[in-house]
């Protein structure tokens, strides 16, 4: 079936001013008075709200296409000016003009000769360069020609014009007159303009000084009705209301024949309404002000900054069909699954065309209706009208339904929608996901997605938005689901992989000593979604890397370090073997399952594509998680005490960094320090103390390891779930020195940094040295250090922020236009070259291995096939 | 081999080819080798970018992204106060805006042996500072009773730095005009050339301490490094041209971070490299991953019009040919009206332009077009008539 829609597409835009013949034919009605509304209320004929402009009450039709409130688009009106004013935007251009051309004959200052070579030289730039060059030249000629003062055609003496902003022009300083301006922009010719880079044909110089002005459509300036029944007029209604008023006063006063300075006068308070009217932030005037003293919005406050129209409502769009709450964790769904409340999917629906064979299958939607999931809300016909479905139009609407018409479905699992997490800072910032629809009031995600979306769930929210088209959907699929964006374009390593609980489950489920009996493993295997069991060796008590194993591809062989190899690099258990499909030796953790590099994920994507990978990153995940269920597993405060023997050797540790710490400043003020090259003797032994403090600190984190208990929070730091050991031994032994804007704190009191130290204290406690652990305790001085690096650290991140947002905002508006051709090279809109293959080599970085090729690998496995 | 090297030179990139003859185990087989080479070029063929990617914006996401991570703090260069260094995100910023004048300049100038081994490192060091002539006087007075002033000068210290009194005189001289100046034994006297009062007197008085004597001018503070067994003097302040030109200085080396002093010695294609290797040692200082060909790209944006533009309104966005472009970053009614004077036209070539127009934008999936027979519903058939007769006018 062939629809009957024409589609249009814009192809280009053509810019230029409108001349006072343009704007008389566009204008459907000429505005002679400042009244709005007649007693009744009605809309004034000739006045600013004239219905033949467009109507926004409702009940009123508009006089010119004779259509409905929200219907009509509204028409501009005129007015006619009884004295030229000058277009406040184009005063640079009248100066310039103004001082270019003959006061008397209207040509331009250059001699016949050089016009033609300066055009000949803007046709080879037009034909070769650029616009942006164009500009430049343009603006070179206008700068070299501002120093003639003889016209070269008629020789009259040429006089310095002034301009006295914003509209006052001088000529040695007696005031020229608007209409001596417009009579003298009439006398440039064509010929001359384009010399000067102005279209004849689209901006005639003289259409700059207004002698009709054009009135926007009532549409656009609607009136408020407030609680009271008040009318309150939009700010350019009032503006246009003034202009109007001066306008006919001035009218009168010169048909009265009134004395030149009074006409002098008013003319110039009709040029400062008309000047307002367009901006109202000229600098040189007074901004014009609502009675309550706030400044009119105009027009150029319309259109420009980020509330403004272009930023606003033209690049920044709104959609239908979108749901926001907050977000939960749920570990059961598939990674590329979304948790949708039944709520919402009873409001938000899918079109679904109907044909011969769907109509049974669509007719069931209709019956279950708006309150029954699932149901449908509407009815489409091919003409665009809806019908909602309600329990007195269901029964019509069934007996309607036929091939052609849409329903409006809820929708359901599968259904593709997108979902998002502000700020969209890059594209996996909005992903395609599957819907599951689920009890509850939040939205679910399954929690190894936070980190593209850089989602947690202290309160987070996120938008979703249901595609209605058959073409966005497809694309939403293809190239928008979460297994497409596995591997970051950034820099060309997944991004998504197990995180948190699913390393630690994983790390104990692979331990050595892990056994549990089949029954349970088959059970757990059950509780993550695999029903294949048959891989399970057929024994009374399996290992944990027996079970993992049954997850694996069959085919799978690899092997990697874990990250016990830089430590123990000898024990079997730092590297993870998989044989054939089996988990033979190793412990896994966070560099085989997490995200970056995540080894075990890479290959498996590799070699099993993105599909497998979102479904084996999926069941190792919830795996993870099954086993800290059934273990319990929990972090206690006791995890973080300290041994006998290692309090000892923390305790001894600080002491001796105290102690070297009060050496150095002994050496520095006895003049014994030696200084470093290049520095002075105060920054010598600042450099040393701090060396000899984080020394400290880093040998009590050894410590620390070295003699801690084992415990799961041992378990979370070594398998890279959560935690290091600096974090460790800040708990169990000491915080360490505060970094204040690189170096210790020096900040505070004269002399000193808090009323407690004594002036010149250089000692450690007196500059931040905190030596206690945090289970321990801080003392007063301490707490307030760390709470002068906190504050410092809070100061930097709200600063950072605007900034970063600012240089984001530049890159992508400069950048986005660059984009691969079908020749491989990389060109912007204009279709310049920028690189002649993409990152010189014209790789993908998604496309990649972390930004390159594998020739090793790609060798090896050549060789050994 | 060779001759395999020789077939897909062509088809592969240099690094690869190379990576290949790196990796390749000696004795293998000609038939493996050509399976390896075949091997690899399929998986480059399925590693390329597609037509379409809108590889611009890959590219200010992968930089913008990670920048709210990036520190603010300025650094002194190894907790030596004079040198600051510039680093984390305002560096960044500046060296994408274009910026002709920078927080802080640096250069990195290099040794040529045997000075890089360590031999009279600081005494070239201190050739290189900028020194004033107040370092050299020992006393400066002022002679009210002959309306002169007097200048103790070290002239030791003087020769030390590689110059003598009459060069100082003469940079003196140059430096506040209409004053005579003599010498006598480590004294200079400098009196005015005409009547002048004392009040002028204390002025110039202050004036001389400032004035450059010897050293390069602009290097504010050199510290020499050891920097993996060799010296290398890093400076506070730039001037390449002058440290060039000095022969113990490797040239090949020598870096400064000022890009467009960069620019001027030695063209775009240097600046554009700097601009890169800028960025990179910003990212790498912050332990941020973002893959090179996305700083490549903004580098070449930046660089590609044959001199640097800074990304900005000034820069890359003013060159822009679409109007509403333009208009929908910054200073829109401006671009307006300057649109309306030249009466220029807007093609909507690129994204923003066809979002505002709610039109599919040229990029990715929008960019194929298809060329069909359309089928004209005869309800619509006077619109047809009608195109064709504005079109015919």
């Amino acid at each position: 079936m062939v629809e009957d829609f024409i589609h249009k597409k814009v192809g280009s835009i053509k810019f230029g001013i409108m001349g006072p013949q343009f704007i008389k034919k566009m204008a459907h009605a000429k505005v002679v008075t400042p009244e709005l509304y007649d007693k009744e209320g009605y809309p004034v004929d000739g006045g600013l709200m004239d219905v033949r402009m467009g109507v926004i009450d409702p009940g009123l039709k508009c006089k010119t296409d004779g259509l409905k409130l929200k219907e009509t688009p509204g028409y501009f009106g005129y007015i006619e000016l009884a004295r030229p004013i000058i277009h406040i935007k184009f005063v640079e251009l009248v100066l310039d003009l103004l001082r270019l051309t003959c006061k008397d004959c209207g040509r331009i200052l250059i001699p016949e000769t050089k016009i033609k070579e300066i055009k000949d030289e803007l046709d080879q730039i037009s034909k070769y360069g650029s616009d942006a060059e164009r500009r430049n030249y343009l603006k070179e000629v206008v700068a070299g020609l501002k120093t003639i003062v003889k016209c070269p055609h008629c020789s009259t003496k040429q006089l310095k014009v002034k301009i006295e902003k914003p509209t006052t022009f001088l000529e040695d300083e007696k005031r020229i007159s608007p209409i001596e301006i417009r009579n003298r922009l009439e006398k440039i010719s064509d010929s001359d303009l384009e010399v000067i880079g102005i279209d004849p044909v689209m901006a005639r110089p003289e259409w700059t000084v207004l002698t009709v002005l054009p009135i926007p459509p009532v549409t656009m300036r609607p009136s408020i009705t407030l609680e009271s029944g008040e009318r309150s007029e939009d700010d350019l209604t009032h503006k246009l209301g003034d202009i109007v008023r001066i306008n006919q006063r001035l009218f009168e006063n010169i048909n009265a024949g009134a004395p030149e300075i009074i006409v002098e006068d008013l003319w110039d308070l009709l040029q400062y309404h008309v000047t307002t009217f367009f901006d109202n932030e000229v600098s040189q005037l007074p901004p014009a002000r609502h009675r309550s003293g706030q400044p009119l919005k105009t027009l150029t406050a319309r259109i420009k900054s980020k509330e403004g129209r272009i930023r606003h409502n033209l690049a920044g769009k709104r959609t239908n069909f979108s749901a926001r709450t907050v977000i939960s964790p749920d570990p059961k769904l598939e990674i590329n699954e979304v948790g949708v409340p039944r709520v919402f999917a009873m409001k938000l629906t899918v079109p679904e065309r109907v044909t011969e064979w769907n109509m049974e299958y669509l007719r069931g939607f209709i019956e279950r209706g708006v309150d029954e999931y699932p149901g449908a809300n509407y009815v489409v016909r091919p003409d665009g009208r809806r019908k909602r479905i309600t329990d007195e139009t269901r029964e019509q609407l069934l007996e309607e339904l036929e091939p052609g018409l849409t329903v409006e479905r809820h929708i359901m699992d599968g259904d593709v929608v997108l979902f998002n997490r502000q700020p969209s800072l890059h594209k996996m910032s909005m992903m395609c996901h599957r819907v599951r629809v689920l009890d509850g009031h939040t939205l679910r995600l399954n929690p190894a997605v936070c980190a593209p979306y850089n989602a947690d769930f202290d309160g987070d929210e996120m938008n979703l938005h249901v595609p209605q088209t058959e073409e966005a959907r497809a694309e939403a699929e293809i190239l928008m689901q979460v297994q497409t964006q596995l591997i970051s374009p950034r820099y060309g390593l997944s991004i998504i992989g197990c995180n948190q609980d699913a390393i630690s489950g994983n790390y104990l489920l692979s331990q050595k000593d892990f056994k549990v009996s089949r029954e349970e493993a088959v059970d757990i295997l059950m509780a993550i979604g695999e029903t294949e069991f048959s891989r399970l060796p057929n024994k009374k008590e399996v290992t944990g890397k027996e079970i993992f194993s049954v997850l694996l591809p069959t085919d799978l062989s690899f092997s990697a370090p874990n990250k016990n190899y830089k430590v123990a690099p000898e024990d079997p258990e730092s590297t993870v073997v998989i044989k054939k499909g089996e988990l033979t030796q190793g412990v896994l953790d966070k560099n085989n399952l997490g995200d970056g590099s995540g080894l075990l994920l890479r290959q498996v994507h590799k070699l099993y594509g993105p599909e497998k990978t979102v479904v084996f990153l999926g069941k190792i995940y919830r795996l993870g998680i099954e086993i800290l269920y059934r273990l319990g597993f929990t972090t206690s405060i006791s995890d973080t005490d300290l041994t006998v023997e290692g309090e000892k050797q923390v305790k001894k540790l600080v002491d001796d960094a105290e102690k070297k710490v009060q050496q150095y400043i002994k050496d520095y003020e006895d003049g014994k320090l030696e200084v470093l090259p290049g520095y002075s003797a105060k920054e010598t032994v600042e450099l040393r103390i701090l060396e000899a403090l984080n020394k400290a600190r880093n040998d009590a984190g050894e410590v620390v390891t070295d003699t801690q208990i084992h415990s799961n929070t041992t378990d979370m730091i070594k398998s890279g779930a959560r935690g290091n050991i600096i974090n460790m031994a800040q708990m169990s032994a000491v915080v360490g020195q505060q970094d204040l804007r690189g170096g210790r704190v020096n900040k505070g009191y004269q002399g000193r940094t808090l009323s407690c130290f004594e002036q010149g204290d250089m000692g450690s406690k007196a500059h931040g040295f905190i030596k206690h652990g945090f289970k321990d305790g801080l003392e007063p001085s301490e707490a307030f250090f760390m709470a002068m690096t906190g504050r410092d650290s809070l100061m930097d991140t709200a600063l950072r922020t605007p900034k970063s947002g600012y240089l984001y905002r530049r890159l992508a508006n400069a950048m986005q236009d660059l984009k691969i051709e079908y020749d491989f090279t990389v060109r912007d809109a204009s279709k310049k070259i920028v690189q002649f293959a993409y990152g010189e080599d014209g790789v993908a970085v998604a496309k990649s291995e972390g930004g390159s090729i594998n020739v090793k690998k790609i060798i090896a496995e050549t060789i050994n096939a | 081999m060779e001759k395999l090297i020789q077939e897909y030179a062509e088809k592969l990139p240099e690094k690869i080819i190379s990576d290949i003859i790196e990796n390749m185990p000696a004795g293998t087989a000609a038939a493996k080798q050509k399976k390896i080479f075949e091997a690899v070029y399929n998986e480059y063929r399925s590693s390329l970018a597609e037509p379409g990617e809108s590889v611009g914006i890959l590219s200010a996401e992968s930089i913008g992204e990670p920048s709210t991570q990036m520190t603010l703090n300025t650094f002194h260069l190894a907790g030596v106060s004079e040198v600051n260094v510039t680093t984390g995100l305002p560096r960044i910023i500046e060296v994408l805006d274009g910026r002709k004048t920078m927080a802080a300049t640096n250069m990195e100038i290099h040794l040529k042996s045997p000075y890089s081994e360590g031999k009279d490192v600081t005494v070239v060091a201190s050739q290189l500072r900028e020194t004033p002539f107040e370092s050299f006087v020992n006393e400066l007075d002022i002679n009210i009773t002959n309306a002169s002033i007097t200048a103790k000068v070290d002239v030791k210290k003087i020769e030390d730095a590689g110059s003598d009194v009459k060069k100082v005189i003469k940079l003196l001289e140059k430096g506040v005009k209409g004053y005579k100046f003599s010498e006598e034994k480590g004294i200079i006297t400098i009196k005015a050339a005409k009547e002048d009062n004392i009040n002028d007197l204390y002025k110039v008085k202050e004036a001389i301490k400032d004035i450059y004597v010897c050293g390069i001018k602009g290097l504010k503070q050199v510290i020499p490094v050891k920097r993996d067994d060799k010296y290398v003097i890093l400076t506070s302040g730039s001037n390449l041209k002058d440290v060039l030109k000095l022969e113990f200085v490797d040239e090949t080396q020598t870096v400064t971070n000022d890009i467009f002093e960069i620019e001027k010695h030695f063209g775009v294609e240097a600046a554009r490299q700097m601009v890169i290797n800028e960025i990179n040692k910003v990212l790498d200082n912050q332990g941020i991953p973002i893959d090179v060909r996305h700083i490549l790209l903004v580098a070449d944006a930046m660089t590609s019009s044959g001199s640097v533009l800074g990304i900005n309104r000034y820069g890359i966005v003013k060159e822009k040919p679409s109007v509403l472009a333009r208009a929908s970053f910054e200073t829109p009614i401006k671009h307006l009206v300057s649109a309306a004077l030249t009466g220029e036209v807007d093609t909507l070539n690129s994204v923003i332009e066809n979002v505002m127009m709610n039109q599919p934008v040229p990029v990715g999936t929008g960019l194929p077009n298809l060329v069909t027979k359309g089928i004209m519903n005869p309800d619509h058939h006077h619109i047809a008539k009608e195109d064709k007769k504005a079109k015919a006018k």
